[in-house]
Formats: C-alpha cells, structure tokens, sequence
C-alpha cells in the first residue's frame, strides 16, 4: 500500500475568519517508509501539522492527502492513521489487550484475528507480559509502549507521533527511542510523522527533518543537510545551537572584528555582510586555525565539557570543549579557534523566516 | 490534618456537633422516635409501640412506597437519558448555544415545583395529548423537575473529560456512536451514577408538584405522609417517613456501590 502523506498548501487558522493562523500555506510531503520528524518551538505549527493528518483540525485552505487518497475532508475515523500522543490517553477502563484490542473491534476484524493480533502487537513493543493489567497499574514507560502498540495492532499505513517521549525521564526518553528506531526498522512499509521539539530525537529517528517556526516551514532536509550545512539562521540555531557571527566577505575569507577567517564562502558576493555558523563542539581552546581572541565572559561546566562564552570583537562565541583542569577565569583573554571546513556561510537575507 | 493541636481538634468537633446535630441529626432523630411513640405529652414520647409499621408496610401504604420507587426509577431514568445526551450535545456548542441549554435546563429548578405541576397539568388537560390523571403525567412532572440536576452534574464531568481519549479512538477507526458507548459513557459513568442517585431521591421526596397531578390509583409515599398528617396522625406519618427514608438511603447506598466500582483512577 502506497502510505505517504502529502500536504498540499494547507493553512490552518483558529477562531474563525480573522483567527490566528497556526499553520500557513505548508507543503511536505512525507514518501512512503520514510520517518519525517517536525521540529520546532511551541507555537510552531508542527501539532497543528500532526492534527491535519488525523483530522482532528479542518484546513481553511489546502488539501491532505495519505497515499493517494485526499482525507481532507473525511472524519478522523475514516483516515487509518495510527496516533500516539505525549499523554498516551490509553482508556483507563480497559486492560492493555482490551485497549490494543479497540481498534481491531471497532474496525470489526474478524473476532478470531483479534487475539493473536493484540498479542503481535504487544510482543512487538515487549509489553506481551502486561496484557492483564491496567493502565494505571504501568510506569509511563510501559504506558507508551502500550500506547504505540495500540496504535500499530491496527496496521496503519501512517503512524503520527506527537511529542511521544517527553513525558517521560531522560533515561527512559533514550530507550524509548532506541525502540522506535527498532520498530521502525521492522515496520519498513510504515510512513511516520514524528512532532518534536527535542533536536536529539529528530537527529537520531528521522529521515528527514521539516524545521518549523511560526506557523511556517523554515527547512527540510536528511539530518546531516540540516546540521552540517543549514539553510538559514533559524535551522542553525534551533539544530544544534550554533553560533551565528556577522561577517564581512571578502575574497576566500571573512573578517571577523578585525581577524581574517578562512571559510568557503562560495554563492556570497565578495563585499556582503553574512551570517558565519559554527557548531560550539567544533570551536576548540588555543591558537590553531582561523584563531579568534576574546575574554571570557562565563564558563558553564557541564560534566564532561565546559562551555565559554568568549566575546570577539562585540560578539559572543560559544565553545564546548572537553572538560578542563583548569578552566581559565572569568575577563581572562584566550584563543578560540575552528577549521576552516566547519564553518558555514549563510547569506544575508535568510534570516529564517 | 489542618488543626495540629489536639485541644484545638477537639473544640473543632464541638463547634461542628453544636452545629450539626440540632440542625441535621436532631429532626431525623425525632421523627424516629415519634414512629415508635403511642403517646407524647411530655418532653420525650412515651408508650413504645410498633403498631405505625405494622400499618406503615401493609396495604395502601405498602402500595405508596411501591409507586414512589417506580415513579423515581423512571423518573431518574428519563432524567438521566435526557440530561446526558443534552449535556453531551451541549459540549459540543459554541460558547453562546451552550449557554441557552445552561439557562433552559436551569428552568424547572427556578420556577416553583407547584408551577411546574399546574403548568403540566393544564397543558395536558387538552387535546391532543390527554395524560390528565395518569400516573404518566405524575412520572413525567418527576423527570421535568430532576432533569436539571442530572444534566448539571453530567455537563460538569463531560466539561472535565479530556478530549484525547475520544481522539485516540477515533484515530483507531472508531465511529462517533463507537467512541460514545465504549469510550465516553464508561468514563463518565461516576458521574452517571452520581446523577442516577441524586435524582432518584429528589424524586422519592416530591411533594408540590405531585399533589397537583397525582390519580387515586397512583399516590406517591409523600402524599401518603402528607394526608396522614394533615388529619392528626402524625405518628403514622412518622412512621411512613422513616420508611420513605430507609428506602431511598438503600437505594442510594446500592448506587454508590456501582460508583466505588466504575472509578478507575
């Protein structure tokens, strides 16, 4: 079954005619297997996004479409989504068979199909040893593991993930995620919508990444595109924090407060202003290349790296680097430096929205 | 415990028992013992007797408590239909048709209960529905009255039901009547069962409303107590009271059996 889902310019407004608008003019197109995670800031328009697809929001314009099929105008339960969402929602009346089971009853799969199908499913999400409970009886874990195999007992073609892990701890959070990188893994034919605002979760699960930021798409590309080379200012901050300097151009080199760095700086006209974007891990302690001198304005130490924040000629500069004996004092002047390989040119004018 | 010291707990339990006994305890406990009384001159009646219930569960009053039940039961019933499923169509309003089914349902508990009695009954006196001394009407004017209250309580528990688990459902390929009888009813079942009992005992203790429609063949317990005290025994009527009491507390104490059941959180 062809299970993509395509949205074709569809805006989203709240509060009638004059109303917010929470989602404006997107188009994405997820192909089908592929894990598409939304990334971006509360407000962001990415559940809105999720909300279209499983029908839950009316587009005021545009048209949703899973596989070949235009849903944009069919109920929720006609659409054959799986949904899971932060809060789980799982039916706290029914046992973990009897909430995996809903929907093959609802759908009226044959009677005989539907235990060893609750059974799959739960197996898969290694939840079969909890059938009997319920759900008020498991960690939030195990609740979202039912949950995801609640969703997937019905054999969806597109399976929407709404900020599935961030109800739960950090350590719970990277096991879960491992397991749906599993699943998704055994589950090739599956198209997944995965909403986050966890740049970790993305860059580890997605395909690809749609980056979104006040109602509108700002990027999209494989997680390397969107890390290594970033589009616009938003993307390089919202992936990966980077730092984003004001440059002059010039020619093979930028200037910086009066240092030469030496960057590609190829499709930027010699003369422009520019944004440089270095990731803080990249920006190493000492004299090297592209040496950059400032004082240190705040040391953060963060376990296993300390992070400066070295002002640079107005600007400051963030390096993450491995964690110190002796970090250097507050007002103390040092040498930052980075490859010239690791940083990024953006042009002036894409400022991201 | 929000009163730490011990002598500060205890003259807390005063002041509630000052409170409280005269005012809740006291006239349940009086009417109590006026059932068992055969004579009262003095400060406590005297003459123990048992005789009130003999008649109190014989006969036509036997016949009374049967018509209460029956009249509550369907009047709840009626009541609880109605309230629900205006209360699950009212969440589904916007702010301003939601508060036109607020004010409509608050109708019947801001008019006196005798105008709701008279009104019915004028209304159908007259063709075409005649229900003019049928036990229907009084059964009737019992839902009309208790409505209100099962539609408050039901609104303010669909009001509290979050939203995620009817989409969860739906998004599972569940049809709206699918999502409302696995998935809704079941949830707001405590609250189902609290509306159940609150109407099923306003109903049992009708008066006003009843006198006005109620046929010889269909005399609520209420209007038994009533007539047997308004000519001079009121020792009977005690007795009539207390049964009307006990019966509606059994039933209350069963319902809340089914509610201790149905909360799954």
């Amino acid at each position: 079954m062809n299970s993509g889902i395509r949205f074709d310019s569809v805006t989203v407004t709240y509060g009638g005619h004059d109303g917010h608008t929470a989602l404006d003019a997107l188009d994405l197109t997820v192909e089908p297997g592929e894990v598409m995670a939304l990334l971006g800031p509360s407000g962001s328009g990415k559940t809105t996004a999720l909300r279209a697809v499983a029908g839950f929001v009316r587009p005021a314009s545009g048209r949703v479409f899973i596989g070949d099929r235009d849903v944009t105008a069919l109920p929720p339960h006609r659409r054959g989504i799986g949904m899971v969402v932060q809060q789980y929602a799982l039916f706290p009346h029914l046992r973990v068979d009897e909430n995996v089971a809903f929907g093959l009853k609802a759908q009226k799969v044959p009677k005989a199909d539907v235990p060893g199908r609750v059974a799959d499913a739960l197996e898969l999400v290694g939840m079969g040893a909890y059938a009997k409970r319920y759900p008020r009886e498991l960690s939030g874990g195990q609740q979202q593991r039912v949950a995801i195999a609640r969703a997937l007992a019905i054999r969806p073609g597109v399976l929407l993930l709404d900020e599935p892990l961030s109800a739960l701890d950090a350590q719970l959070r990277s096991g879960m995620l491992a397991e749906l990188a599993r699943l998704h893994r055994e589950l090739p034919d599956v198209s997944i919508l995965y909403v986050t605002h966890d740049q970790v979760e993305a860059l580890t699960l997605a395909d690809r990444i749609a980056v979104m930021d006040r109602a509108r798409l700002q990027d999209c590309g494989t997680p390397q595109e969107l890390y290594r080379r970033p589009r616009t200012e938003f993307t390089a901050s919202f992936v990966g924090n980077a730092n984003l300097l004001p440059v002059a151009v010039g020619e093979g080199s930028v200037s910086l407060g009066g240092a030469e760095l030496k960057v590609a700086t190829d499709g930027v006209a010699a003369g422009a202003a520019a944004t440089l974007c270095v990731r803080p891990h990249l920006v190493g302690l000492g004299p090297g290349p592209n040496a950059l001198t400032g004082r240190v304005t705040e040391v953060q130490w963060r376990g296993a790296t300390h992070r400066l924040f070295v002002e640079v000629g107005g600007q400051v500069v963030k390096a993450d680097v491995r964690e110190l004996r002796q970090p250097p004092l507050l007002g103390e002047e040092v040498v930052l430096h980075f490859a010239p390989e690791d940083g990024v040119l953006l042009a002036a004018g894409v400022r991201g929205g | 415990m929000l009163v730490h010291s011990r002598k500060g707990r205890w003259a807390l339990w005063a002041v509630f028992a000052v409170l409280f006994l005269p005012v809740f305890a006291l006239p349940l406990a009086v009417i109590v013992m006026a059932s068992f009384a055969g004579h009262w001159s003095g400060a406590f009646p005297s003459a123990f007797t048992g005789e009130h219930y003999e008649a109190a569960t014989r006969g036509e009053s036997l016949d009374a408590l049967t018509t209460s039940l029956l009249t509550a039961l369907g009047a709840s019933l009626i009541a609880l239909a109605a309230g629900t499923w205006a209360a699950l169509a009212a969440s589904r309003l916007g702010k301003g048709g939601r508060r036109v089914v607020d004010a409509l349902f608050m109708l019947p508990v801001a008019v006196p209960s005798v105008v709701v009695g008279l009104a019915l009954l004028v209304a159908f006196s007259k063709p075409p529905v005649i229900l003019n001394g049928t036990s229907t009407l009084v059964v009737l004017a019992h839902a009309v009255l208790v409505t209100a209250f099962a539609y408050q309580s039901v609104s303010a528990a669909v009001r509290r039901l979050d939203p995620a688990y009817e989409q969860a459902a739906a998004s599972l390929g569940a049809r709206p009547a699918y999502v409302l009888w696995r998935v809704k009813l079941p949830l707001l079942l405590p609250s189902l069962t609290a509306a159940a009992g609150l109407c099923f005992a306003l109903s049992m203790g009708e008066l006003s409303a009843t006198v006005m429609l109620y046929p010889p063949d269909w005399t609520p317990l209420p209007v038994r107590i009533y007539a047997a005290t308004d000519r001079g025994a009121a020792f009977t009527g005690a007795a009539l009271a207390v049964v009307l009491m006990a019966a509606t507390l059994l039933v209350l104490f069963a319902v809340s059996r089914v509610r201790t059941r149905a909360s799954y959180r």
